[in-house]
């Protein structure tokens, strides 16, 4: 039996310990916002936070990560992290929006650890995360918006 | 359609919209189907019922004849139907249409996303139903308040006559009872509320939160995944397996033998995956196993030195050359490409009793249909097709073959049970249909002032089109005219008085693809580096000279112009960086980049793109700066970094380490311009990619003298 604490939430689960973390929040737990897209930690689009710090869930077996807290992208809580994600569509950043949500969990983190990121900041923390339709200025556009606290844009253009 | 048919798609619209009232059904009646798939016939007005809702909630729910897959449909066709129907943009709700000729393309007869027609093939089609629509609801109104229709008006979700004011959704029960007017008159531009404005994307709060649904996504009562174990080089077939070791594996479920290999079904990916790796397969490989792309090269190298297939020929060649004052020769060389979207294939699919069910990310309902129908031993229309969002389409997701859901089919009719076919990464990679590798040779003899008199050029490259749907329409003479896109139609080409332009498709184990923006990714490449190699010949600066051989198309100066100012070419830049343009026509659009680079130690590194864009009549600009941006970024990934190798029939690359794309890091600064337009509305998500590559390459030799004449780039 592996324990896992994922979005405030205790789960005792029956899988293989060597099962990558990002199986068992999409299988398991029904949690597919966490997406898979490489295998090999080499895209980003399966970063969760685990105590935290964004982490590569594709390659986190899941016995590894047992008794800390793990925060996916269904999780980001609210108030200071839903900016992020309003950031997001206020720069209208997504395409097809496959890489997004492990884009955001690596801009959370990065917001987290820097509250106002340089460009230089962005390219180091989010340079693991693929974006293949080339969102990458609007992204960068968005995590400054986040950080600067501006008020999200109406909904309506 | 029978009253139990009738009973359940009524039943299903109820569930879906869950409001009530609606404006009729998803699915139309079969005589009006037949009506519109008639050969010759002269288009009927569209079926409002196929492509919108109307709930008495207030909802307003269009359904699209084309997958979302980053390029916007989500948005773009609502506000199509948006600004005639005259609703409220905020109670707009999109869904995927299913399966049916009600959804074929207004031009290729099928319903499928490519070619960057989604906009300009519905741009009639989605404002009539619109039209359609509040002309039902204005009647409805008309008749309830007893006046004429003409002095009603619908706006913003109402429809109102002096002070008589009623919702669409009050209207929307007795409008479903009327009958479609036969005719509608469709807005003037100058009257646009919506079209022409820049407006957000409708999906992106879902994607950005991760509630979007992707192929991937789908969950089963019941379902199992499963991995193939696919022919490690093309033209495999599995001589014997022995399937022991996996079935030891906790939670696998079944092995079973598909034509595309071996598939191991399981309760999970993670036993699928441990499963697939403990078979033992023997494979008979076949004369693929010889693949080499260095001994490729090699053939298409000697193949350009002889004439092919005449895909243009004008004026008399021998003569313009005897009359040059000078011939400048040239080859370049583009590899295969592998289209890599985020979303690796997938495909999922439950058959029961006279259906088969399919979810996945497809760009090509009707033959997915088709083929899963004849696997299925069932009739097209007994095969249910749920497209899910396209984690990336590119062009991928739609393969003649119908390659993923096929698959799918076979292994859910061997396993007998629902079933996720999911491709890894490696699988993704490994698993064929890629961008073609194509030389071009040419030779261009010019006057005493650098203005092409005679010009021969040579394409070797796999054709895409031959043997697919596409063939009878696109394939002529033995011209695929993708294999020829951007050349034998090119303005230089045509624009010398002497030329002919020759094509060699050989054949090669290797399944090939369009790949955003298809032939266009070599030919920009190839004739807007040429055009500089003959600018510098003739010690001309770039811009001025495509102004003049560009002197008589005007769209193609208007974008050269509008980037050029806007760059500031003129003007010096600071020290270290230097400048490269490229100009060129796809998809009915006209797209001039100007790209601002440095080198630093033989890396290039683009800092700032400058981007002028002429699409004809513009529906969405924010939508149309975003394909640009990422047109931009696609293209310079193969630039700097795509290319696919085979040796002794293997593919060498597999993942993102081997086969790297651009990142935040490498991005350069995009910015874009819009060039006003009346003209007939062209695409979006291709025509910002072929440029890139050209207008790099032209300024890495303004920075090191380099001409660079092979993707992807390399200054070692």
């Amino acid at each position: 039996m592996i324990e896992l604490q994922v979005n405030g939430k205790r789960h005792r689960l029956d899988v293989h310990p060597d099962t990558p973390l990002l199986w068992v929040l999409r299988e398991d737990l029904g949690l597919t916002g966490t997406k898979y897209g490489c295998g090999m930690a080499l895209c980003g689009a399966c970063t969760v936070h685990v105590d935290g710090l964004a982490r590569r869930s594709c390659v986190a077996p899941v016995s590894s990560v047992q008794g800390k807290a793990i925060t996916t992208i269904e999780g980001l809580p609210d108030g200071p992290w839903r900016v992020v994600e309003e950031a997001w569509v206020a720069e209208d950043v997504p395409q097809c929006g496959y890489c997004q949500p492990g884009q955001v969990m690596a801009a959370a983190a990065l917001l987290k650890a820097r509250a106002r990121p340089t460009d230089d900041d962005i390219d180091a923390a989010m340079s693991g995360n693929i974006c293949r339709c080339g969102t990458y200025q609007r992204i960068r556009a968005a995590i400054h918006r986040a950080a600067s606290g501006a008020a999200p844009v109406e909904k309506k253009s | 359609m029978s009253a139990r048919e009738r009973d359940r798609l009524d039943r299903r619209t109820f569930l879906k919209t869950s409001a009530g009232l609606v404006i009729g059904f998803t699915v139309v009646p079969r005589s009006v189907l037949r009506a519109q798939t008639a050969a010759g016939a002269a288009k009927p007005m569209p079926d409002p019922n196929a492509f919108l809702r109307i709930g008495s909630d207030e909802s307003v729910t269009v359904l699209l004849a084309h997958s979302e897959m980053g390029q916007g449909v989500w948005t773009t066709l609502p506000m199509l139907v948006a600004e005639e129907l005259g609703c409220d943009w905020s109670k707009i709700r999109v869904e995927h249409a299913p399966a049916a000729p009600a959804y074929a393309h207004t031009g290729f007869g099928m319903q499928m996303t490519g070619g960057s027609t989604s906009t300009s093939s519905e741009y009639d089609r989605y404002r009539q139903v619109g039209a359609i629509a509040r002309e039902m609801l204005v009647a409805a109104a008309a008749e309830q308040w007893k006046v004429d229709a003409a002095a009603c008006r619908a706006e913003n979700g109402f429809v109102t006559s002096g002070d008589k004011k009623a919702s669409f959704g009050q209207l929307a029960a007795s409008a479903q009872k009327r009958k479609p007017p036969a005719a509608v008159k469709l807005k003037d531009a100058k009257e646009w509320k919506i079209l022409g404005k820049p407006t957000r994307r409708l999906d992106a709060a879902d994607k950005a939160a991760g509630r979007a649904g992707f192929g991937l996504d789908v969950r089963l009562p019941g379902m199992l995944t499963a991995l193939v174990a696919r022919a490690p080089v093309f033209g495999a077939t599995v001589k014997s397996f022995q399937a022991d070791k996996a079935k030891a594996v906790a939670g696998v479920r079944a092995v079973v033998q598909v034509p595309s290999g071996v598939a191991v079904v399981a309760d999970r990916f993670y036993a699928a995956k441990l499963g697939r790796d403990a078979l033992v397969i023997e494979w008979d490989l076949g004369p693929g196993r010889d693949l080499s792309t260095d001994r490729m090269r090699a053939e298409y190298r000697e193949l350009a030195k002889t004439p092919g297939a005449q895909a243009a020929a004008g004026g008399d060649l021998e003569a313009g050359f005897r009359s040059a004052a000078k011939t400048i020769e040239a080859e370049y060389e583009v590899p295969y490409l592998a289209h890599a979207t985020m979303e690796p294939q997938n495909c999922t699919v439950r058959l029961s009793d006279g259906k088969c069910e399919i979810w996945t990310g497809t760009q090509f309902q009707t033959m997915d249909q088709r083929i899963a129908a004849e696997i299925a031993g069932l009739k097209p229309e007994q095969v249910e097709i749920h497209t899910t969002f396209l984690g990336g389409g590119f062009g991928r997701r739609a393969t003649p073959t119908s390659q993923v859901v096929a698959e799918a089919v076979h292994v859910a009719k061997a396993a007998a049970a629902p079933v996720k076919v999911v491709w890894t990464r490696e699988d993704d990679m490994r698993g064929g249909y890629y961008r073609p590798m194509w030389r071009n040779r040419l030779k261009v003899g010019v006057d005493a002032a650098g203005s092409p008199l005679a010009w021969q050029q040579e394409i070797v490259g796999q054709s895409i089109l031959e043997g697919t749907f596409f063939a009878p329409m696109l394939v002529k003479n033995g011209i695929d005219g993708t294999s020829v896109e951007g050349v034998a139609d090119s303005p230089y080409v045509l624009g010398t008085p002497n030329h002919r332009v020759g094509l060699h498709s050989p054949k090669t184990p290797i399944t090939v693809l369009w790949w955003r923006s298809v032939g266009h990714t070599s030919s920009a490449f190839v004739m807007e580096s040429f055009i500089d190699e003959l600018a510098k010949s003739a010690g001309q600066d770039p811009v001025e000279f495509r102004r003049h051989l560009l002197k008589d198309h005007p769209r193609h100066l208007g974008v050269l112009n509008l980037a050029a100012e806007k760059a500031g070419w003129d003007r010096p830049l600071s020290a270290g960086r230097f400048r490269g343009i490229a100009v060129h026509e796809s998809f009915g659009s006209y797209v001039a980049q100007v790209a601002e680079v440095s080198v630093d130690r033989d890396r290039i590194r683009v800092h700032r793109v400058v981007c002028a864009v002429d699409c004809g009549v513009c529906i969405n600009p924010a939508g149309v700066a975003a394909q640009m941006e990422g047109g931009i970024v696609f293209g310079l990934t193969a630039a700097l970094h795509g290319e696919l190798t085979f040796r002794n029939g293997r593919l060498e690359q597999s993942n993102f380490h081997d086969y790297p794309m651009v990142r935040m890091r490498e991005a350069p600064s995009v910015e874009v311009h819009i060039v006003p337009s009346a003209e007939k509305s062209g695409g979006a998500g291709e025509p910002g990619v072929p440029p890139i590559a050209p207008a790099v390459g032209n300024a890495v030799f303004a920075a090191t003298g380099k001409r660079l004449r092979r993707l992807p780039f390399e200054l070692a």
